[in-house]
């Protein structure tokens, strides 16, 4: 099983995360990730996050598809918003399941790091005194090859 | 004629998201070529390659990737998802 969704929409990570484990039979554990937005300095208004709507999803499947060839995974979810988040809204969230939970974590931690920097999606913060764009990191790189 | 999309800064840079464009070009490279011969705003945005990606047809590709059957080039700062 695998569900992707990318949606402007806001999303309850907790009741998502519920529904991924009730839904699992057979698997011994389940791990998840959510994303938020943060403020740091206090000066955030609000995040816009675009994306490529034609790409998006392929990516995100092809990225879970990875993850299901390493490792036993029995399920995989990923959600993603784009659109105007506030502070503190969920980003985003991942869900592994698996019978053990070494599977699942590593699922999850790989899944991160290729949603990171290989999947379409552009983070612009509007701070309060201007606007600029998120920019990817070497240490986002240099991530991928643990893998 | 191939659609070619732009994201993030470089659709600022650039003005617009997305045009057609009829091209000879037979890599990426050479579609960037093409496009910074046009106008200062394609040079400013295709200044540093190494900072860009691109997908030709939905799927990430390096520059050198040929371009003669594709219907769709996109150029995007590196993704920032998660």
């Amino acid at each position: 099983m695998m569900g992707i969704r990318v949606q402007d929409t806001a999303f309850d990570a907790g009741a998502e995360l519920n529904t991924f484990t009730e839904a699992q039979s057979g698997a011994g554990a389940v791990v998840s990730f959510s994303g938020i937005v943060r403020d740091v300095d206090g000066g955030l208004e609000h995040m816009e996050i675009e994306h490529y709507p034609a790409m998006t999803k392929a990516a995100l499947e092809q990225i879970a598809q990875d993850a299901r060839e390493r490792w036993a995974l029995s399920d995989v979810l990923i959600i993603h918003r784009f659109g105007h988040l506030r502070p503190r809204d969920v980003i985003m969230m991942v869900a592994t399941a698996s019978k053990h939970r070494a599977d699942a974590f590593a699922a999850a931690d790989f899944l991160m790091d290729f949603l990171k920097s290989r999947a379409p999606f552009w983070k612009k913060e509007h701070l309060n005194d201007g606007a600029s764009w998120v920019s990817a990191t070497d240490q986002d790189e240099a991530a991928l090859k643990r893998w | 004629m191939i659609d070619v999309l732009y994201f993030a800064w470089v659709r600022e840079r650039i003005g617009l998201p997305k045009e057609q464009i009829e091209t000879q070009a037979k890599t990426v490279a050479e579609l960037v070529s093409e496009l910074v011969e046009r106008e200062e705003r394609y040079a400013v945005a295709f200044s540093d390659l190494s900072s860009l990606r691109c997908a030709v047809d939905q799927e990430l590709v390096e520059f050198d990737a040929p371009i003669t059957a594709a219907r769709e080039v996109a150029f995007f700062p590196p993704m920032t998802g998660g």
